[in-house]
């Protein structure tokens, strides 16, 4: 096979030849960058633990589930997340629920039993988000998922049912 | 030589130890610092005051790592390269003045540690030793990537040390002289190297880059190609020692610099006057006394040079990029080693006309 060469020109101007102003421009260049580090402390880190970066709105953290005043969640165990999540992580147990238990809230028929997110499976589509029709589960902001081990990593209803204020 | 010379000596030795080392260690805060500044990071911050006891954490950790060897290496140039690489930077370091003699109980000492009247050819022996160590350990290590670095490495010094040699042959047409205190006198007197042969200055100041394997002619240690050159074997104290050396060869090189471009122990031309004129403000009758407070101005005066120097080594390593490797041979070959053999020929000129005529 022959192969094709392309001649790209490579000619430069005597000026641009002179590689020294280049090179004491771009020096310039990194000198005020220098000064504004040294003199003004200005960086564009942050310093992780102490600062977080905060993420928008919609960003899709660790999920949770919402709950009303009596802190009874509103998952009423439809298991349309479980249908339609992708990665297939998530297991719903339905129960019946006892109405007496929740007397000023809407009047619901089932509960979940036990709710399981495997977050190691998880793809973070927020697509159970988007399917719950009483918008019981939800993703938050937090995004420090790391556990110590595996079985940490699947969050059950006791976990997913925690404090989040606002989206986490 | 008495007693009080030897003295003298085997503390000058020991202060000059100290002080490289430690400013060795400053080096490398000031390099991983200054790099975070120029990049818009924060750079080493958790250890003591601004991230300053970060080099004592690293030479902790180098001491208490495992040192291996590496099993089909040569044992004893493997061993032996990271004890060279280090000393002969600071063998260099010997003939280097740092100030003008002091003068202590009708002594004169020298304030360099080797008295010798021709003293730059000792650091021109010494700088042109430094390529071994870099080989040594690089074959020794019996690793290809260490090969390659170590070869490259041993051109790219050869390709330099001849136009740094031509254009330290220009200077010392220029000063007349190989003793470098008669360079300092000599800019002093007049004004500084770089001013008289500022192609020399140039040539010089590059051929130091390559020599010190510093960026933009880090080629022996190319992270991307090779991937750490010639001390890729090595590991805990025998790397630090390699590392080590590198700033100790940039102090002894900003050292050389200061020295022979510009005006070394005196801060500026004429500048001296000013100095002896805040001596005398102390008002102290003794000549010997005022004399020895002057020396004090001086050492100031080539430690800052050497702290700006070793700024522009830093500065100038995270601005550049690297050199392609026949880029680098085409420049030393092709473009400084005429251009060092013409100005020698121009310094020629220059001095026997207008200097010493
Ligand atoms: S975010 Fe996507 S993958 Fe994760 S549980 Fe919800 S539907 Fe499943
Ligand atoms: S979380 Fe929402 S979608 Fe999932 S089972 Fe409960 S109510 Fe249905």
């Amino acid at each position: 096979m022959v192969t094709k060469t392309l001649n790209v020109s490579r000619k430069h101007e005597i000026k641009e030849k002179f590689y020294l102003i280049a090179v004491l421009q771009g020096m310039w260049i990194t000198l005020k960058y220098f000064c504004r580090g040294f003199f003004l402390w200005k960086s564009y880190t942050i310093n992780y633990p102490e600062e977080k970066r905060n993420y928008s709105q919609r960003f899709r953290g660790m999920h949770f589930i919402s709950y009303d005043e009596n802190k009874i969640e509103n998952c009423t165990a439809c298991y349309l997340c479980q249908t339609v999540c992708p990665a297939e992580c998530i297991t719903i147990i339905a129960e019946e629920r006892d109405p007496l238990k929740n007397p000023s809230g809407v009047w619901k028929e089932k509960k979940p039993k036990s709710f399981d997110i495997d977050a190691l499976r998880c793809c973070f589509c927020g697509m159970c988000e988007e399917s719950c029709p009483k918008d019981a589960i939800k993703l938050s902001r937090n995004y420090e998922l790391a556990t110590r081990t595996r079985e940490q990593a699947i969050y059950n209803l006791d976990h997913l049912k925690r404090e989040v204020k606002g989206r986490g | 030589m008495d007693l009080i010379n030897i003295v003298a000596t085997l503390i000058k030795i020991i202060l000059l130890f100290a002080i490289s080392l430690t400013a060795v260690a400053f080096c490398t805060w000031l390099e991983r610092r200054g790099a975070a500044w120029i990049q818009g990071r924060r750079g080493p911050c958790r250890v003591g005051p601004f991230g300053l006891l970060q080099p004592v954490a690293d030479g902790i950790k180098f001491f208490f790592k495992e040192s291996f060897v590496p099993e089909k290496s040569n044992k004893f140039f493997y061993l032996a390269a990271p004890i060279l690489t280090l000393t002969i930077p600071f063998l260099a370091m010997v003939s280097i003045p740092f100030a003008e003699n002091l003068y202590i109980l009708n002594h004169e000492i020298p304030m360099r540690i080797a008295r010798f009247d021709s003293g730059i050819l000792l650091v021109i022996a010494f700088t042109g030793l430094e390529v071994y160590p870099v080989m040594i350990g690089g074959w020794a290590s019996n690793n290809k990537f260490s090969v390659l670095g170590s070869l490259r490495a041993a051109s790219q010094m050869i390709a330099y040390e001849i136009s740094m040699g031509l254009a330290l042959l220009s200077m010392i047409l220029v000063y007349g002289t190989f003793d470098m205190n008669e360079m300092v006198r000599f800019q002093e007197k007049w004004m500084w190297g770089c001013f008289i042969n500022p192609i020399a200055a140039l040539i010089f100041w590059f051929s130091i880059f390559a020599e010190t394997n510093r960026l933009p002619c880090d080629i022996p240690e190319g992270e991307s190609e090779i991937v750490a050159g010639y001390h890729l074997e090595y590991g805990a104290m025998k790397f630090a020692l390699f590392f080590m050396s590198e700033y100790v060869a940039m102090i002894m090189a900003s050292a050389l610099i200061a020295t022979l471009f510009f005006g070394g122990y005196s801060l500026l031309p004429g500048f001296s006057l000013v100095e002896k004129g805040i001596v005398a403000l102390f008002s102290i009758r003794s000549e010997i006394v005022n004399h020895n407070l002057f020396i004090i101005f001086q050492l100031l005066s080539i430690f800052l040079k050497i702290a700006f120097f070793m700024f522009v080594f830093i500065w100038v390593r995270w601005t550049l990029p690297r050199f392609r490797f026949d880029q680098l041979m085409d420049l030393g070959w092709k473009i400084l080693f005429p251009l060092a053999l013409a100005n020698v020929l121009l310094m020629g000129i220059v001095s026997y006309f207008f200097i010493y005529r």
